[in-house]
């Protein structure tokens, strides 16, 4: 990576850290410790399950809602504050720009998730008392869902740069939610004729598909994730963020700063 | 693995970018340091029927190395616009410019640049020091280099105490300097400077122009739009006066100054202001047996004749030195003429 | 002074390639996918899933119902036998987060009951479905008719099927030929008369299109017995006025016994066997047939729609 993308994305980071992002994590782990302590006094069976469930849920929501909040405001902050006129004068192009913010919050949401993963496994060990092997697969799941921040940090950088923030709120955390469904809209496009379905296939393809990234419940009951659904998943997060990130570019490139 | 790949890729990415520009670049400065040819820029307003609205008019305008350029205009004239233009901000809709004999994309020529916009605003979760750290890293300052020329830069803008505070915590006037102190951090050839010294208290400007005119003496180019006359008048080489998005006029503060009048004022002893003299058109005073009576340059003659016919004793004949407000003030009132340049007289003098 | 043009065809070919590659990575997911299992299905319980829909269960409903109709065709396209032991719980989850969606027990109703490979296999459970159905939507007269032709298609339960018809013809609106049915059903059973009105009807009041597919095989089906029954009567004839079977249709035409060669719906002639039986010339074509099948024909597992 070029210094100047490396500047501009650890000082995304450092802006995340000092606007006490990662607060987050003090109600993350009082959720989780609650969560602990009360499934181990109800149940026998499923504490573990409940654990990881819910962890990982929670993993999950408080890093989108981190990425969607942080991210509308990458771009269109800078330039409402006109901060980003200091930097654009300077030997930094357009791009690089949109690539050194992105860097930065993606690496502030994987910062916080290994602080989350380790509060899961603290949980887990409170609970179930040992670590299996088999708990691995739980990594897995962690992963993925940094795979799925990638994707939804690229998207909301997408709309910030070239909506206001609260649109773009509404737009990333809309495409979160599709993405969420995308299997099911790959069913709908396949039940479709004609026209609808030529457009509902082409929405169906153009769309995040996050379901393929949520292995939560299966991991909760202790499958493991084929070695080529990873490898699959991984190119897949990173061809579509790399898309999302073009798409960033070339509306940014176009910008007249007003 | 995500930050490797986007790494390669970045960097590849830039092996390609800088590749073109090495082909089409135009190196070295022997030309003016700033040259625009036909620079406009037309906006479109309105959501549903879009109307263009024309911020700059064609301009055309060269700044020559070392020179400290006043950008004059009322607010709304074109200035920012123009400066945006400069530093690649917006994308003109037709002309061109060069600094230092670049063109306006070229990351070398950024290299050589410095510039503070309108009223600035910066990382407010920054201390000065990290700031400074940032802009360095961006400009390509050598990191070996750049603590010492962050702690020379501050101590030169008077930040040196607050160096380690956050800038959430800093006047408006420890902004301006911080933003200053970031437009002159790489030590640029060109400073290009938006309102530097708005929003500050008569001491912080006095220091801002101090610091112009150092920077005047190390060589470097300044091109610097303000609203405020007094401040061009003391500081610049050269001033070209915007209006409505039209360059209304271009030249030294005293080749302006000296079109807005051609009068001069003659101060006699005497009892009463003759008549005849108020038949030239001159405008009199009399404060005691003191008197004054302003005329045009060309009924000077004339009027010396008549006080000697009226024997009235002559203290002085002075010419009247117009300030750039005169002129600014006579240029604002012009109505919207096509011709552009700096031949053009005051059609109302 | 215009956006990089090196940067712009950059960028926009990266943006085509990336687009194509994560649009092939995930057909290549969704094959890899396995099948999901039963315990997939019903980890969520209906009662969970209401309150995790955050009331709008509308909503999950129709993405339960697409997933149905999603699985009933996927089992078909796919090159192992279809198995449907998903079929009923997702359309009792459809059906519990949306009660009022009546197109979900006319389908239950309609695949649910055949063997395979058609359906399930599960009358009982197609039965239990549209019955709750009624007790949701008692005012809906089409799923009295999915009930009564339930009763009398595939349980041979013909006095259930009667008393399906008639309470439907009592509600607001109900189509004529409940009454009908209802007084066929008492009057007479098992013939393809009354077959082929019943499948007519669901023809023409169903609104879903794998349904009418069902239908329009069925009352192929049914020509096809109506056919076959026919002929094979003529080649009865053909034998007591001459002693012998006829070697081909020809023979009893020349008889003037036929008009000429009897074509099956699919426009090809039917196949007179040495025996003197009548039957299909291409039985993979047909689904649902009783009669006119030749001997010893299996019909292959994966027939597709």
């Amino acid at each position: 990576m070029n210094h100047r993308i490396a500047a501009i994305a650890s000082n995304t980071f450092r802006e995340a850290i000092r606007d006490r992002v990662l607060y987050n994590l003090i109600g993350f782990s009082v959720l989780m410790a609650g969560t602990s302590i009360l499934v181990g006094q109800i149940s026998v069976d499923i504490e573990k399950l409940v654990v990881i469930n819910l962890g990982l849920t929670a993993v999950s929501l408080f890093g989108v809602v981190i990425s969607i909040f942080i991210g509308i405001g990458l771009v269109s902050k800078e330039i409402d504050k006109r901060t980003l006129y200091t930097v654009l004068s300077r030997p930094v192009q357009r791009w690089e720009f949109i690539l050194g913010k992105f860097f930065g919050l993606a690496g502030t949401l994987a910062v916080n998730t290994v602080c989350m993963a380790a509060g899961v496994f603290l949980s887990l060990l409170y609970v179930a008392h040992r670590l299996q092997r088999a708990d691995s697969s739980i990594l897995v799941a962690l992963y993925f869902i940094v795979l799925q921040f990638v994707i939804v940090t690229a998207l909301a950088l997408l709309f910030s740069s070239f909506s206001s923030p609260l649109l773009s709120a509404v737009f990333a955390f809309a495409l979160f939610v599709i993405g969420s469904f995308s299997a099911d809209l790959r069913g709908f496009a396949g039940m479709s004729h004609g026209f609808s379905r030529w457009i509902t296939t082409a929405a169906a393809y153009v769309v995040p598909n996050l379901s393929a990234l949520n292995v939560i419940s299966s991991v909760a009951h202790g499958e493991s994730v084929a070695r080529q659904m990873i490898l699959a998943n991984t190119a897949y997060s990173l061809f579509y963020a790399a898309m999302v990130l073009c798409g960033a570019i070339l509306i940014f490139e176009r910008r007249n700063l007003k | 693995m995500v930050i490797c790949l986007g790494y390669s890729s970045a960097r590849f990415l830039l092996i390609i970018f800088f590749g073109t520009f090495l082909g089409t670049a135009h190196i070295g400065d022997a030309m003016n340091a700033i040259e625009i040819q036909g620079l406009e820029k037309t906006y479109s307003v309105g959501f549903w029927r879009k109307q263009p609205k024309q911020a700059l008019k064609p301009l055309h305008l060269s700044v020559e190395h070392g020179e400290v350029f006043g950008f004059l205009g009322p607010n709304g004239a074109g200035k920012t616009t123009t400066l945006k233009l400069l530093m690649g901000l917006m994308y003109a809709t037709s002309g061109s410019a060069r600094i230092l004999g670049m063109e306006i994309n070229d990351p070398r020529m950024k290299a050589q640049i410095g510039f503070l916009p309108e009223q600035p605003y910066f990382y407010d979760y920054l201390t000065a020091r990290e700031l400074l750290t940032y802009y360095g890293k961006l400009s390509g300052v050598a990191t070996r280099e750049l603590p010492q020329r962050i702690a020379a830069v501050l101590d030169r803008v008077g930040l040196t105490r607050a160096a380690t505070t956050q800038l959430r915590k800093f006047s408006k006037g420890m902004l301006q300097r911080a933003g200053i102190a970031q437009a002159i951090l790489h030590d640029p050839k060109v400073v290009f400077l938006d309102e530097p010294m708005s929003g500050l208290d008569p001491m912080g400007r006095r220091e801002v122009r101090d610091l112009m005119v150092q920077l005047k003496q190390e060589g470097k180019t300044i091109f610097f739009s303000t609203h405020i006359l007094a401040d061009a008048e003391a500081l610049c080489d050269r001033v070209a006066v915007l209006h409505e998005g039209e360059l209304r006029g271009i030249g030294t503060v005293a080749d302006l100054t000296s079109k807005t009048q051609g009068k001069v004022e003659i101060t006699w002893h005497g009892s009463l202001f003759p008549a005849a003299l108020q038949a030239l058109g001159a405008t009199g005073q009399v404060s005691g047996d003191t008197l004054r009576a302003q005329m045009n340059d060309s009924q000077l003659d004339a009027a010396i004749d008549i006080l000697r016919r009226e024997r009235c004793r002559i203290i002085s004949i002075v010419p009247v030195r117009g300030t750039l407000e005169e002129y600014f003030v006579q240029q604002m009132n012009t109505p919207d003429l096509s011709q552009t340049g700096s031949s053009r007289k005051g059609a109302s003098a | 002074m215009k956006p990089s043009r090196p940067v712009t065809l950059i960028v926009a070919s990266l943006l085509t390639v990336c687009l194509a590659m994560s649009a092939g990575l995930v057909r290549f997911m969704d094959r890899l996918h396995p099948q999901d299992t039963i315990e997939d299905v019903l980890y969520l319980k209906s009662s969970q899933l209401k309150w995790m829909s955050l009331g709008y269960t509308g909503l999950v409903a129709d993405i339960y119902w697409t997933r149905a109709v999603q699985y009933y065709g996927g089992q078909h396209s796919g090159e192992d036998a279809p198995r449907y032991e998903l079929l009923a719980p997702l359309l009792n989850i459809t059906t519990d987060l949306d009660p009022k969606l009546t197109v979900a027990y006319e389908y239950g109703a309609a695949f649910l009951a055949p063997k395979p490979s058609t359906g399930a296999g599960l009358p009982k459970e197609a039965v239990a479905l549209v019955e709750k159905g009624i007790r949701a939507n008692p005012d809906n007269w089409h799923l009295y008719y999915s009930l009564g032709f339930l009763h009398y298609m595939e349980l041979k339960d013909y006095e259930g099927a009667a008393n399906a018809f008639m309470r439907g013809s009592k509600v607001p609106n109900a189509h004529p030929w409940l009454t009908v049915l209802a007084g066929k059903m008492a009057q007479k059973a098992g013939d393809t008369q009354t077959a082929r009105m019943m499948w007519t009807a669901m023809y023409d009041t169903t609104t879903d299109r794998d349904i009418k597919e069902t239908s329009t095989q069925h009352l192929i089906a049914v020509q096809v017995e109506e056919d076959v029954t026919g002929l094979e009567k003529i080649v009865d004839i053909y034998r007591t006025q001459t002693g012998r079977l006829p070697a081909s249709f020809r023979d009893m035409a020349t008889a003037n016994l036929l008009p000429g060669l009897p074509l099956d719906p699919h426009q090809q002639p039917y196949v007179l066997t040495a025996e003197g039986h009548v039957v299909v010339r291409h039985p993979v074509k047909f689904k649902f047939l009783e009669k006119g099948l030749p001997e010893g024909y299996v019909p292959p597992m994966n027939a597709k729609n």
